[in-house]
């Protein structure tokens, strides 16, 4: 970054002005505000899509802020109390019932927990719209894409902590999946575990990480995503280079500083998000199952499967690749296949840069294929999302299997309907009125 | 790694030489903290032997006891039970329990030391999850209308018989498996312990 002396603040004689010319001879406040925030300049033409970046550090902050103060009264532990309850899931009752507020901060971290993907899966949606991914920002995208799977994590480490029938049998399962890998599998689980079955150490271990995860790593990988961003610019609903263009000064005529045109518009954006937020924590914090599901409501009992375990919302489409496939290959177990058909529906985000080899970024110039293939590949994503929650009937596993052919076909024939596909040619400024 | 005169060659293997003893050095002090993941002694002594009476259990019925914290089956087959476990070897996965999902003692057609009693552990082969039982054969079972009674997993859908053997094409790979145990008397089974004491 070119610092030096014209970053820095010159007082104009009062004593604040004269605190940050001190502070500036010391440490780089003025020149990091221009940098990322008052002469940062963001393409002019951002619309609806774009409020899903800064939403989602709007929920990593409240589920922080939430999370510390449920630590306050939570209890890591499986053991069973006088009356023959779980200790976690009896500090759970207790935060929601004798705590003050309790239920509230409670109702907040578990509606933000979905909220969080509400939000990001919207964030990489608007990628996969404008392709933000392209050249040059791909390494923003395999920030984000390890910030997903950072998620996903914590998401999952999380949702042992209340220690209900849900917490314990999810945990079960996926921990279980990691024994469907030859030679080292079982190992690996029971490394995982530390112990033959979900139990103490398994809780301590995920609330130990449930904590180290948000609070440490996350914001980091997102201080990384922004200084990446920041680098190279940001993308725009066109998917034209703004820099391209530039004015006398160097600024590119088509950019706006993202302070205080966008932190404006981003604040409409929280205002509107916190009305919906809201109506959920108060009205509908279960979220009809889904965000908090019944079964939970029943501390864990290791002798005894729910008749139905489904993975949160969240986790339900990548779950249904897992139970897509049926039939054994090479001699290994379909189990294990099915593990790796998961894992590669996540991994494969992570080649998005170079499958698409389009002329254009934005989907507002890309062919008829693409706008076709990206709107089946959106139906088969809720599809599959849908018979996640479901139990397993032949049916909905052959749609379900259909369906995974199609995910994967998205991206792996991407290098080549890409490049036929019949684009408008892009303008040379992006258009807003 | 090519060595011109722009590069002090004894410098650079001194940095290489130094940077691996620090990796080295990094990795090893690793070991404690990955290992300290792996189950503790008291979680290995918690896999003490149980024993179960079997006096109570009459005919067609099951219990369930705890042994290292996972759900174990007894089961009371009755002949109709046992007769029809013959029949079903073309739709299993592994009829004959090649696999070694249980003692050596118990790798016969109906999978146990005495016919009439399974003891089994009650959790899927697949992902783990604790099976149901579903004994009522036929429609009323809710499964198909020529199930012969067994069991099925909730989680995602496999069936085992009566002898705890997985049906053909369903996730689970293997058979339930079947604990070592032995019999104390006759009313009265240990489980985690057989006769050769391990």
């Amino acid at each position: 970054m070119a610092a030096g002396d014209l970053d820095k603040f010159k007082s104009d004689g009062t004593r604040l002005g004269s605190l940050l010319e001190w502070v500036d001879a010391r440490f780089p406040a003025t020149a990091m505000w221009r940098r990322h925030l008052s002469e940062y300049y963001a393409p002019k033409n951002f619309n609806f899509w774009y409020f899903f970046g800064s939403l989602a550090l709007l929920v990593l902050v409240i589920q922080i802020v939430t999370g510390v103060f449920l630590v306050m009264h939570y209890k890591p532990d499986a053991s069973l109390n006088a009356s023959g309850v779980p200790v976690a899931f009896a500090s759970v009752e207790y935060i929601m019932r004798d705590v003050p507020w309790g239920w509230l901060i409670r109702y907040l971290h578990s509606t933000g927990a979905s909220a969080f993907f509400i939000v990001v899966y919207l964030h990489m949606f608007r990628g996969l719209l404008y392709g933000s991914y392209r050249k040059p920002r791909e390494l923003i995208w395999l920030v984000g894409v390890v910030i997903f799977l950072v998620l996903m994590a914590t998401a999952f480490f999380g949702y042992l902590l209340p220690w209900g029938q849900m917490s314990y049998w999810g945990a079960q399962v996926i921990v279980n999946l990691f024994s469907a890998i030859p030679f080292i599998g079982p190992d690996l689980s029971l490394w995982l575990r530390g112990d033959y079955v979900i139990g103490d150490a398994t809780l301590n271990r995920f609330f130990s990480l449930h904590y180290l995860l948000p609070v440490l790593i996350l914001p980091a990988l997102v201080v990384v995503h922004l200084i990446a961003l920041h680098e190279v610019g940001s993308n725009n609903p066109d998917g034209v280079d703004i820099k391209k263009k530039k004015d006398e000064r160097g600024i590119p005529v088509d950019g706006i500083p993202f302070h205080p045109y966008y932190t404006v518009k981003d604040i409409v954006g929280v205002v509107g998000f916190l009305f919906l937020f809201a109506v959920v924590v108060f009205f509908m914090p279960e979220g009809g199952g889904y965000f908090l599901e019944y079964n939970n409501f029943f501390p864990a009992d290791p002798l005894k499967t729910p008749p139905h375990i489904a993975p949160v919302w969240y986790f339900t489409p990548f779950y249904s690749l897992l139970r897509a496939v049926t039939h054994p290959l090479f001699g290994i177990d379909a189990k294990f296949w099915g593990v790796v058909a998961m894992g590669a529906g996540v991994v494969i985000f992570f080649f998005l840069p170079w499958l698409d080899r389009s002329p254009v970024k934005s989907i507002r110039y890309r062919g008829p294929i693409f706008k076709t293939f990206l709107a089946i590949w959106v139906v088969c994503f809720f599809i599959l999302g849908y018979l996640g929650v479901l139990a397993p009937t032949p049916g909905r596993t052959l749609v379900s299997q259909i369906c995974t052919v199609i995910y994967f076909a998205f991206f792996l024939t991407m290098p080549i309907w890409s490049k036929l596909d019949k684009c408008q040619p892009e303008p040379e400024r992006v258009t807003a009125k | 790694m090519s060595c011109d005169e722009k590069v002090d060659c004894g410098r650079r293997r001194l940095l290489v030489a130094t940077a691996t003893a620090g990796g080295v050095a990094g990795v090893v002090a690793a070991v404690p903290f990955v290992a300290s993941w792996m189950p503790s002694e008291r979680a290995k002594s918690a896999g003490a032997p149980v024993e179960a009476d079997i006096g109570q259990l009459s005919p067609g019925e099951m219990m369930t006891v705890e042994w290292r914290g996972k759900p174990v089956w007894i089961i009371r087959r009755t002949t109709e039970m046992l007769d029809q476990l013959a029949k079903l070897d073309d739709l299993l996965a592994d009829p004959k329990s090649d696999k070694p999902m249980q003692p050596e003692y118990c790798k016969n057609a109906h999978r146990s030391i005495k016919p009439e009693y399974l003891v089994a552990v009650g959790i899927c082969t697949h992902l783990g999850c604790s099976p149901t039982d579903k004994f009522k054969a036929g429609a009323e079972s809710g499964i198909a209308v020529d199930w012969p009674g067994g069991f099925l997993c909730p989680c995602h859908g496999s069936t085992f018989d009566l002898a705890g053997r997985v049906y053909k094409s369903k996730p689970a790979p293997d058979n339930l498996e079947v604990p070592p145990h032995r019999y104390v008397g006759d009313a009265k089974i240990v489980i985690g312990e057989d006769t050769k004491g391990a």
